[in-house]
């Protein structure tokens, strides 16, 4: 599978691109925000000597040793796992932070961008099929949530439905009276409080996935081979999703991939609207609490994910595309 | 090769006009669609407001005033924060750094795009190769996380340094596009014949392909803008800009820590989102003209297919509409009668 | 070889475009196609000759619109006819394909490429057999491939895996997996190298004797159309100008455009001519010119071509039977007007 592999090479050069981003930065600032907080936090005597160098190291306070010997010390520590201490949550080390935080987000997103995908693109589907149907109608609408940044609309949700119609909890991620486990109860809870924050999330990703499907369709309803299937006689349905819909979902597979770096983002600051416990409301404290190591091991974690995401859609799309596997 | 399968779906979904058009004729043509002049005025109007609101603010935006809280008033048109200051004149004061910075890194993002999409499409071998795959990583790195780590670390964070961070990270789309449809311009016949010419690569970049991308161009440049302009309230709201520099997100940023939305204080929380939604959805208008006139496929809106349906016609592919104006009567009733 | 009809389309009208600026692609255009006869359409791109296959069919395409006429279907002996334009979208599904199935130009563009040749072979039969089992379609799917004389084993193929003369040979086999009455082939061979386009043309034939369907051939290629067709149909600007039986079409073309476009193609096999583009260029369906559409290329125009519009009618010569032309050179009483190339000549040759 060329392909795939092609895939995978494009995916390490990524992700050691975002490594090296990582590496970069500090070293490219002027100043030292990160010196004076050791300084800080070590007048205190909460942080342990190796501690220190474990952030000197990542974020290159060792000005005598070389660029090169720096990176190497950077990669060897980052691939050990150590990615330093926050600052927010002092003294628990990041890795633990993410740990704690990544499994709310990936649920959260990762539910509210599928449930997207498949409506924006069925819509979509049927809207660019049957012009000037019921949902072009809903394009406009559409268009406008899309171009409201996320935030804002997480914050109109929360006064419409959770201020003046208090139908769902303005903010958390479950009832602070249950412990989280596997419980009914906590599972329970936490469904009910993610609702209102993946609302948000689907209602303002939504248009993307409507505009782009509905384009697609109708470039592809002129396409030969569809007017082949209805010259066939084949049932409307068969002509619509297996010649049409199964053509034109192909970029949209593809756009699904790329976009949700996008997406991601803009659920990051939903999360920090909603004061829902993941990685996004730890980005949000970790900004106030000018918390770098945790800033920067949250970039490189997204990034992962997203290309882990990437990944998936791609044997997605080799599965759809027999023109990709070039066997035979 | 390209790394991405779909970048010849992407070329066919917006085919560039077949031949060069000159940019007037392509700016009359534009102007033409009302969507387009729609949201080109609503742009004009925030520009005003950028050059002047200044001198329309009745209020120092920093101003503390006794009068708290207040709803919208004749004094304060659109009411008063937890410190009494007028929030109208704030939002008036943050108009110029959010167009600023909205169409600024707009521009700047569209050059670089334009500098690696061309070049991507038009080089070939490992220079190809490497370009192709800078746009890729880009665009494949989630950009709100990658802002902030950037802006966060900066000394000052100023509104040219917000402009040049949302640059840096958000050309990649652009680029993409303009690479596919240079990729596809290269093989079109009037390119081969400039090249069979022996036309200077730079002459057929400058005079062939630039030209005949006006459009992607425009696109690129109306959808980084308004990916700027998410992005740049995105980043004053969560608090890595700096707070001294009054914008749109700022006000929010503002309305959020003072828990506006607890304590129903709409006035504060819902002006600045809708300037930011109005322009939004400006330049996304802008953008469906720009389609639109790419792709006349796209053009029939659902009110051309209201006005279709009342005169019996369903445009559909596969049913060919049958309305029988001509006068002469149905041949099988005549056939029937005989 | 008069026979019954099979389909007739009478006065077929189309407009591209819904409103005031929609365009005439098709003025009333009426033709006959005979049981087991192969019937060419000729004429430039743009004449309309592909839009009256898909409009015949209801499947051209947005923005395009049926303005008038009637596109009679004859079954068996006895029954009336159905007129395709005024049957219900459900009952029109049911017949297409197996009564009149089309070989579209742009072989490749016409499959699926997401799909194999054996889904596409066989969904059509499924669709309009319902009774049919799996194994029967694909045993059915397996027969047409023999047909056209592919190996087996494509059937599991993807379209790009298939070359150009595959692919063709795979649409055709397509067409005709219901046996329909009536084949439209648009354009079959316009991509294919001269030599695939001759054992396709060929391969068809050969079929068309095995399985008597009768056919429409449209393409630019008079001289393909001289060598297979039984009667040819001239179109221009929208209209047709002459129908007549191939070899009369050859021999004696009656209306100049005919003859321009007989001139401009090295004929295949006859006496060699001298090869002449057609002057002038096609005309702008949104800007016809008054009168004949065709008098500002013609040769021959006469001030009355520019005033009158000349109809279709049969020709006035003796001999001439079953021809029809649309010129006004041939209406009037005065035969010294008809120019040496488009006056009948003796018989004593043809006969």
């Amino acid at each position: 599978m060329p392909f795939l592999l092609r895939r995978l090479a494009f995916y390490a050069v990524t992700a050691w691109a975002a490594l090296t981003i990582n590496f970069v930065i500090p070293r490219l600032m002027p100043g030292d925000p990160v010196q004076a907080l050791i300084a800080r936090f070590q007048a205190t005597g909460q942080v342990s000597p190796e501690q220190t160098e474990s952030l000197r190291i990542l974020f290159g306070l060792d000005q005598d040793v070389s660029l090169w010997t720096q990176y190497w010390q950077y990669w060897a520590q980052v691939l050990g796992g150590d990615l330093g201490l926050s600052f927010t949550y002092f003294p628990t080390p990041v890795s633990e932070v993410i740990r704690q935080t990544l499994p709310w987000t990936l649920i959260l997103v990762g539910l509210a961008t599928l449930i997207s995908f498949v409506i924006g693109t069925s819509a979509g589907m049927v809207a660019g099929w049957r012009r000037g149907s019921l949902i072009d109608g809903l394009l406009p609408l559409a268009t406008f949530f899309a171009a409201v940044p996320y935030f804002w609309l997480g914050l109109i949700a929360i006064a419409l439905f959770a201020v003046t119609f208090p139908v769902f909890p303005t903010s958390g991620g479950y009832d602070v009276g249950l412990t989280p486990g596997w419980s009914a109860d906590f599972v329970g809870s936490a469904v009910y409080h993610g609702m209102l924050p993946a609302l948000t999330i689907v209602v303002s990703s939504l248009a993307p996935w409507i505009l782009g499907m509905r384009n697609m369709m109708v470039t592809v309803a002129s396409e030969d081979y569809v007017t082949v299937a209805h010259a066939k006689g084949l049932p409307a349905r068969r002509v619509m999703m297996s010649y049409a819909a199964r053509n034109a979902i192909l970029p949209s597979v593809s756009t699904l991939a790329l976009s949700l770096g996008f997406v991601v983002g803009g659920s990051l600051v939903t999360e920090m609207v909603f004061n829902y416990p993941g990685i996004g409301l730890a980005l949000f404290q970790s900004i106030n609490a000018q918390d770098y190591p945790l800033m920067q091991a949250i970039f490189l974690i997204l990034t992962l994910a997203v290309l882990a995401a990437n990944l998936v859609a791609d044997v997605a799309f080799v599965l759809l595309d027999p023109r990709i596997r070039r066997a035979t | 090769m390209t790394i991405l399968g779909t970048d010849t779906a992407v070329a066919d979904a917006s085919p560039a006009p077949a031949a060069v058009r000159s940019p007037r004729r392509i700016g009359r043509r534009l102007l033409a669609n009302a969507k387009v002049r729609i949201g080109l005025t609503i742009v004009a109007v925030f520009w005003l407001l950028a050059i002047v609101g200044a001198w329309l603010a009745p209020h120092d935006p920093n101003e503390l005033s006794p009068d708290t809280l207040q709803g919208p008033s004749a004094g304060h048109w659109l009411g008063t924060t937890t410190t009494g200051q007028d929030i109208a004149s704030q939002l008036l004061a943050g108009t110029r750094p959010v167009m600023l910075v909205a169409f600024g890194s707009g521009a700047i993002a569209t050059v670089i795009a334009m500098v690696v999409g061309v070049a991507g499409g038009f080089l070939s071998g490992w220079a190809e190769e490497v370009l192709s795959m800078l746009t890729n990583i880009f665009l494949v790195l989630p950009a709100v996380p990658l802002m902030i780590i950037v802006a966060s670390q900066l000394p000052q964070v100023g509104s040219w340094a917000v402009a040049l961070v949302i640059a840096l990270t958000g050309w990649a789309w652009g680029a993409r596009i303009l690479r596919a449809q240079t990729l596809s311009l290269r093989a079109r016949d009037f390119v081969q014949a400039a090249r069979a010419n022996g036309e200077s690569t730079r002459r057929i970049v400058f005079f062939e392909i630039i030209p005949n991308l006006a459009t992607v161009i425009a696109t690129s440049l109306v959808m980084t803008t308004l990916f700027a302009l998410l992005a740049v309230v995105t980043l004053s709201f969560i608090g890595v800009t700096s707070l001294s520099d009054w914008n749109w997100g700022t006000v929010l940023y503002w309305a959020q820590t003072q828990q506006a939305l607890q304590r129903g204080l709409w006035w504060w929380f819902i002006p600045p989102g809708l300037c930011i939604a109005i322009l939004g959805m400006a330049l996304a208008l802008i953008n469906f003209g720009i389609d639109e006139y790419a792709n006349p496929r796209l053009r029939i809106g659902s009110v051309g297919a209201a006005r279709l349906r009342r005169q019996g016609i369903r445009p559909r592919v596969g049913f060919t509409p049958v309305r029988r104006t001509a006068p002469a009567r149905d041949p099988l009733d005549e056939r029937r009668a005989g | 070889m008069v026979t019954d009809p099979i389909l007739e389309i009478r006065d077929l009208r189309v407009d591209y475009g819904y409103g005031a600026d929609a365009v005439t692609a098709l003025s009333g255009v009426s033709l006959t196609l005979h049981r087991g006869e192969i019937l060419g359409i000729a004429g430039e791109s743009g004449c309309g000759k592909s839009t009256l296959a898909y409009a015949a069919t209801r499947l051209l395409p947005p923005p395009g619109l049926v303005t008038g006429g009637a596109v009679l279907l004859h079954g068996a002996p006895g029954t009336p006819p159905v007129d395709l334009l005024s049957l219900p979208d459900a009952a029109l599904r049911s017949r297409r394909w197996r009564d009149v199935a089309v070989v579209f130009q742009g072989a490749l563009s016409s499959l699926n490429p997401v799909h194999r040749i054996r889904t596409q072979l066989t969904d059509a039969i499924a669709a309009h057999d319902p009774s049919s089992t799996r194994r029967s379609r694909l045993d059915r799917a397996r027969e047409l491939l023999a047909m056209v004389k592919l190996p087996e084993d494509r059937l599991s193929a993807y379209p790009h895996q298939l070359s150009g003369g595959m692919r063709q040979r795979v649409m055709i086999a397509m067409a005709l997996a219901l046996e329909p009455q009536v084949l439209i082939l648009d354009e079959p061979t316009t991509a294919l190298d001269v030599v695939v386009q001759k054992q396709i043309v060929e391969q068809l034939l050969e079929l068309r004797e095995r399985l008597g369907f009768s056919v429409v051939f449209i393409t630019h290629d008079v001289s393909l159309l001289i060598s297979y067709a039984d009667r040819i149909a001239v179109m221009y600007a929208g209209e047709v100008v002459e129908v007549a039986d191939a070899e009369s079409i050859y021999r004696e073309p009656r209306h100049p455009y005919t003859h321009a476009l007989l001139n401009s193609f090295p004929p295949l096999q006859g006496p060699r001519r001298v090869v002449t583009g057609i002057g002038g260029a096609p005309p702008d369906l949104a800007a016809l010119p008054p009168g004949c559409r065709f008098h500002p290329r013609c040769p021959y125009r006469m001030p009355a071509c520019a005033e009158r519009h000349p109809g279709l009618v049969a020709s006035p010569y003796p001999g001439d039977d079953g021809r029809t032309v649309a010129c006004l050179l041939h209406g009037t009483d005065d035969t010294t007007a008809v120019p040496a190339a488009l006056a009948p000549r003796t018989r004593s040759r043809s006969a």
